[in-house]
């Protein structure tokens, strides 16, 4: 692919690089010869030398360690050696053993491989550039975003290809069951970590020293997901804190004079797990993760995946983004070895960080044509015209384009030929027939219960979401405004402090949905208002906000690109109003929306298939947690859901269209 | 950069300071001087009548700073006027005079050592503004009615431009620069006056109080926090009160090991007139060439040898302060006492801002009867700390124990003065090569220690032994005497070099913190990196030079002492390009787990810390004392609040 300048023009310092296609090289020289190259990457010019094992060692004689395994000791009356004898078991299990001889098989291997499933792998070399520079002046850690198993092994590959130091990355334990494979991942620079260990003292300390020994010895670049897990829906999820406190510690304890955090955006084509994704969410639980499971998935290597975007984003000085929000000295009175809650303002700087980095991984994702056309589709469920569909394709490209999308999009061809080879390359999803583009629907084997062929429409609908999901990010904003607009009022005008609380609602309402950084609901506005303004879809005289004429496409494109989540809340909120009994479980939530919505489909008083996904049901839960319009109570071993019947249902109005008075409103926000 | 720590000292073993003939062949002059202006003088006193006249009759003035201090001392730079760094037309460099032992020694590394450091070059000069231009110096305006009953006490002042400007300024970086390059002064003293004992400062104090006139005690002028600068917003008449003629030892009582001594003596005075009847107080700053007992006192002052004889609060028995509100005292000398919080301690690192320091009684000790420097070598600063940190845990620490990182190890190598003998050369290169081939160091990674051990013989030798054995089990290799009295030199000659830095476009400052064991690497990794960072993006062309040393040991944490310096070709506003980077440097102190200071003191400089420090309601506590002793601010320096 030639290498090319996307440039944004949201923010004209958002300047982002070229690409290189780093598969042309292996599909021109010797793998075996590049797997056994010489591999001398720079390291951090504080690097305390150590091997794998001195580590251990190091982190189990800490004094951090050492107090928690007294007071473990003391609250468990354990002697003092078996508590550091279970640390070490735990050690022993968490614990990588980066070998370069792994690592040169998986260089083998994953050359093979990826020259059969991807036609390229661009990485923005300037970013590599940068992230050379980092890793030798301050600890790094890499915070690629999550879509695919493929993410962690890519990121070790590049690094690999770059010269770079290896990363060490945090996995789920659920690796680890795959024996061989769990082992082999462990050598190429992989640690394990148990999915949950929450009251867990001396887990939390094993873990933590460990994260911390490597960091602030430079041992390598720590490698984690942000997200926790990979995003099935292909947005964004929203961070999780853990580690990121790990790692931002030092900093703010001094131990490291600062910590780099590279956002990192892995953009694929075509994902690997795209529909086992889309039967997951709609209850078909995941396969174990097993290396049979593995060696059946083999039948992905005769299926074209396209090409992967990666891209290293500019590294975020820790030091620079807490100047002036975290004064460091509180951390004085209090040794340091003993481990302690972060403080308020820690806390909410950490998670204001989390949000930033996924904000700027989602600014760099690499979006592909096949992302509007999904959008498009998406809204028109029954059927496009294939030149209707091209129309609006490269009308939404122009949308996306003003809005700094970063839209990778085929010089000099021809636009029909960018629709044809995108409908190609996803001929699983979508299908030409006498000029009309529609969603393919899987055939089913032997008789079809009308449950069945839902569901299997759902597969695809839900398959398709995750393409038109990778776009929300670009529109979000001024589509939630535009949705507000729809909702304020039906005329023309919209007062501004009416418009600006309905947009505040949705804000907070999808604040599990979508990544909105905590307390930026007036800067999200300004930004939906100026992204409006821009493209002309509205003037704003005075204090109004008015729809222009050629603005109409452009809000009902928005008002159709967040309907579903609208829809799909709605059908949560009325399913509790109408359906939910006393004493409904949290356990008993997913499968009774889901049946709740399959009925209402069914009867043909729903048409939308995303209400399905457990990934929506689970957001709208949270957000009418948050709202208080729903209460957790712990009863014995089950937690239930107590509803508060009125707030739901003015919930469910608002995002209804019906605006409540204003004071109701006001009330509640 | 240079208050405390420490000096050499006079004794039989050191001899690097002021060797002795040659400060009394100064001081000879100096003193004669004195006497025919001492002469004048008498007159006025013989006209005063009444005991207090007679007591404050100085018997001819031992001291060794005369009122007008710019005719031994210079009026621009560090020191007295016969000693200093130059380049001579070889480009060696030189120390002039004969005061010290490196003086008229050439130094045949410092040049390479110079040029490499900062980038800089002997052919680049920036020389000084070469004498004062009185014109830049605002006229004196003075409070006639304060003058005239002066003038009936017959108590000598000054209203000449040349001693108004000496005492407007302490030793800042920006305060030498700018009388380098002949700024004009916003605001100078508008008098001086020199008392010659506790009763004539009552009389001013009372004089300033009813005439409402502002006073500043001045006492060896060696303040580096801006503490000396007149408060540019003060309209009242200036004094400046100089105290250096009040230097007498009134009283020696050896049953109770304790000295009576008028406060504005300088450290070395003290020592050599206390050495002349057998003792020491063992309080030497690096600065006690010049600094005064008061001025320590003001500033919570440490001492080098504080291991063995204690700061500056542990030495004081008793404080007499002439205050507005009139003189604070005890009753008595005991040594310890439960009487409500210690009003010593308000006294204490007041700054100048409650009264004047007047008379002190201090503990002395006998003269050690053997001295012995030492050195250890460690292959890295992180083993360095960590011995001294377990030196401390033993509570085995020597008079003196500093520990040099690798920046400062290579300058004190610098300042070896050229060899005598081939011998001589050729057992260094047999000590480098052991050490940096054989033991495998890295001469870009080792660091030393230095030590300096004080007592009867046999027992400095146990001690030695003991402290070696300890280093050993840190990698420590002992590196001999010579080592370790080379570095205790550098400590008081930097302030001379500060000076011929400046005369190469080179600027320099030190500044110092105390910080707990846990965090001093940490602490200086990262004051260090933030210092080459603000450098950098302030546009500073040369990598600047960052130093720190450990000097000072406790029992929960370590004096941190750091050198910055930088070469401002290409700058416009080198000194405020320095001031910001030292305020970072400040934060990053401060951060990491840093006081706001271990003995420089707060005066102006640090101010804006203070609250951050000490809470809002310390500084409330402190300005209420404040209020109460001096309700009109008449002690109007301005500094600490």
């Amino acid at each position: 692919m030639a290498s090319k300048t996307l440039y944004s023009q949201r923010d004209p310092m958002l300047k982002r690089d070229g690409f290189e296609d780093i598969l042309e090289e292996r599909r021109n020289s010797s793998d075996l010869k590049y797997a056994l190259r010489c591999y001398a990457p720079v390291l951090y010019k504080g690097v305390t030398p150590c091997k794998a094992n001195m580590l251990k060692n190091i982190v189990l004689q800490s004094d951090q360690l050492r107090y928690v395994i007294n007071q473990v000791s003391q609250e468990s009356g354990e002697a003092p050696d078996i508590i550091q004898e279970e640390a070490s078991v735990i050690l022993e299990e968490m614990a990588h053993r980066l070998q370069i001889s792994t690592v040169r098989f998986f260089a083998f291997a994953l050359s093979k491989a990826f020259k059969t499933l991807f036609q390229h792998v661009c990485v923005n070399e300037e970013g590599i550039q940068r992230l050379q520079q980092a890793i030798q002046e301050h600890p790094v850690v890499l915070l690629p975003s999550h879509r695919s198993y493929m993410d962690f092994l890519l990121m070790s590959y590049i690094l690999y290809t770059y010269d770079l130091a290896l990363p060490v990355i945090a996995a789920g334990m659920d690796f680890m069951g795959m024996k061989f494979v769990g082992e082999m991942l462990r050598m190429s620079g992989a640690f394990f970590i148990r999915r949950s260990f929450g009251g867990d003292k001396l887990y939390w300390a094993v873990f933590s020293e460990y994260v911390k020994t490597m960091l602030r010895n430079g041992f390598a670049p720590i490698e984690f997901f942000l997200e926790g897990t990979r995003s099935r829906t292909c947005k964004s999820l929203t961070p999780k804190l853990g580690l990121l406190n790990i790692v931002i510690e030092p900093f703010f304890k001094g131990e490291v004079f600062d910590v780099n955090l590279v956002p990192i955006s892995i953009s694929y084509e075509r994902i690997l797990e795209e529909s086992l994704y889309a039967r997951e969410l709609l209850g078909v639980p995941k396969p174990k993760e097993s290396t049979s499971g593995l060696l059946k998935a083999r039948r992905i290597l005769s299926e074209d995946y396209g090409s992967i975007h990666v891209y290293f984003g500019q590294p975020v000085s820790v030091r620079s983004l807490a100047q002036g929000k975290v004064n460091r000295s509180t951390y004085n009175l209090f040794p340091r070895h003993i481990p302690r809650k972060p403080m308020e303002e820690t806390q909410s700087f950490v998670n204001d960080t989390a949000y930033r980095i996924v904000r700027l991984q989602e600014d760099n994702m690499v979006l592909k044509p096949w992302v509007l056309m999904a959008s498009l589709l998406l809204q028109n469920l029954e059927g496009m015209e294939l030149s209707v569909l091209t129309e609006q394709t490269v009308w939404l490209r122009g949308l996306a384009l003003s809005y700094a999308a970063f839209l990778d999009w085929p010089d000099h061809a021809p636009t029909a030929k960018v629709v044809s080879s995108s409908l190609a390359l996803h001929r699983g999803l979508a299908c030409v027939s006498g000029g009309r583009v529609s969603l393919v629907v899987g055939e089913p084997l032997g008789p079809v219960t009308p449950e069945e062929a839902l569901f299997n429409r759902a597969v695809s609908v839900l398959s398709c979401a995750s393409y038109r999901n990778q776009v929300l990010h670009v529109f979000l904003r001024p589509a939630m405004l535009a949705v507000a607009m729809h909702t304020a009022a039906s005329s023309k005008k919209s007062e501004w402090p009416g418009l600006y609380n309905c947009f505040s609602f949705l804000w907070d309402m999808f604040s599990n949905d979508f990544i909105l950084c905590p307390g930026d609901t007036v800067q999200d506005f300004e930004e939906a208002c100026y992204l409006l303004v821009k493209t002309g879809a509205v003037q704003m005289p005075q204090q109004d906000i008015v729809m222009t004429d050629i603005g109409q496409p452009t809000l009902s494109f928005f008002n159709g690109l967040l309907e579903p989540f609208l829809q799909g809340y709605q059908v949560v909120c009325r399913y509790l109003c109408e359906e939910a009994s006393e004493g409904l479980t949290e356990k008993q939530y997913i499968p009774a929306v889901r049946s709740f919505a399959v009925k209402l489909i069914l009867a043909g008083n729903l048409r939308c298939y995303e209400v399905l996904s457990s990934d929506m049901q689970k957001n709208a839960l949270a957000a009418l947690l948050r709202m208080d319009a729903v209460r957790k109570v712990k009863v014995a071993d089950q937690v239930t859901l107590i509803v508060n019947k009125m707030a739901v249902n003015s919930i469910d109005d608002i995002l209804g269209g019906k605006l409540p008075t204003q004071k109701a409103l006001l009330a509640r926000l | 950069m240079l208050t405390s720590d420490s000096c050499l000292s006079l004794h039989k073993h050191g001899s690097s300071m002021a060797s002795d003939s040659n400060s009394s062949e100064s001081q000879r002059i100096a003193q004669q001087r004195l006497r025919i202006i001492a002469g004048h003088l008498q007159k006025h006193k013989d006209d005063d009548s009444g005991t207090i006249a007679t007591e404050c009759k100085a018997e001819a003035n031992k001291g060794t700073v005369p009122r007008k201090r710019q005719e031994i001392m210079k009026w621009n730079g560090w020191g007295y006027s016969d000693s200093k760094f130059l380049f001579n037309k070889k480009g060696q460099a030189e120390f002039t005079g004969k005061r010290y032992r490196l003086s008229g020694m050439v130094l045949p590394s410092l040049q390479d050592w110079f040029e490499n450091t900062f980038g800089a070059s002997v052919n680049h000069k920036s020389p000084a503004t070469p004498a004062l231009n009185a014109s830049a110096v605002p006229p004196a305006s003075l409070n006639e009615a304060f003058v005239e009953d002066l003038k009936a006490t017959g108590i000598p002042f000054s209203h000449e431009a040349e001693d108004r400007v000496f005492r407007a300024h302490g030793h800042c970086l920006h305060e030498i620069f700018a009388l380098r390059e002949g700024k004009k002064f916003e605001r100078v003293p508008d008098m001086v006056v020199w008392p010659n004992c506790h009763s004539d400062v009552v009389k001013i104090v009372e004089l300033a109080c009813k005439h409402n006139v502002c006073l500043i005690p001045y006492g060896g002028g060696t303040s580096v926090t801006s503490a000396l600068e007149c408060p540019p917003e003060e309209t009242r008449c200036i004094v400046s009160l100089d105290t250096s003629q009040m230097n007498r030892i009134l009283w020696i009582d050896e049953k109770n090991l304790v000295a009576h001594v008028e406060a504005g003596i300088i450290g070395q005075d003290l020592e050599r007139l206390l050495n002349e009847s057998g003792y020491c107080t063992g309080h030497e700053p690096d600065s006690m060439e010049f600094s005064s007992l008061g001025g320590w006192v003001a500033t919570r002052a440490s001492g080098m040898k504080k291991n063995v004889y204690g700061n500056i609060e542990d030495l004081v028995i008793h404080i007499k302060v002439v205050t507005p509100r009139g003189v604070i005292e005890k009753s008595c000398q005991g040594p310890r006492m439960s009487t409500g919080p210690d009003i010593h301690h308000f006294i204490l690192g007041s700054e100048g801002t409650l009264g004047v320091v007047t008379e002190v009684t201090m503990k002395i000790r006998p003269i050690p009867e053997y001295q012995k420097y030492g050195s250890v070598v460690f292959p890295n600063f992180e083993a360095g700390v960590a011995c001294l940190r377990e030196v401390a845990k033993q509570r085995c620490a020597p008079a003196s124990i500093r520990l040099m990182d690798n920046e400062q190890f290579q300058f004190g190598h610098a300042l070896k003065p050229q060899v005598s003998s081939i011998f001589t050369n050729f057992v260094e290169g047999l000590k480098k090569f052991y050490i940096t081939k054989f033991k495998g160091f890295d001469p870009h990674q080792l660091v030393v220690a230095t030590l300096l051990f004080e007592g009867d013989r046999e027992r400095v030798l146990q001690h030695e032994k003991q402290v070696y054995d300890i280093a050993a089990t840190f990698g420590g290799l002992a590196a001999g005497e010579d080592n370790g009295q080379r570095g205790y030199i550098l400590t008081f000659v930097i302030a001379y070099l500060r000076d011929l830095g400046m005369d190469y476009y080179v600027v320099a400052e030190s500044f110092e913190t105390s910080v707990p064991w846990d965090r001093v690497l940490d602490l200086c990794r990262n004051v260090k990196e933030r210092i080459n960072r603000e450098c950098k993006e302030r546009g500073v062309q040369f990598q600047p030079l960052t130093s720190c040393r450990v000097t000072q040991t406790y029992d929960a944490g370590a004096c941190v002492y750091f050198y910055f310096a930088f070469n401002y070709r290409g700058l416009a506003d080198p000194v405020h390009t320095y001031e910001r980077v030292e305020h970072a440097a400040r934060e990053e102190i401060l951060a990491n787990g840093g006081s706001l200071s271990h003995h420089h003191g707060v005066g102006k400089l640090r101010k804006e810390w203070m609250k951050e420090s000490i809470s809002s309601l310390g500084v409330g506590m402190l300005q209420s004392v404040k209020d109460y002793v001096d309700p009109d601010n008449i002690f109007g320096n301005r500094n600490l609040l």
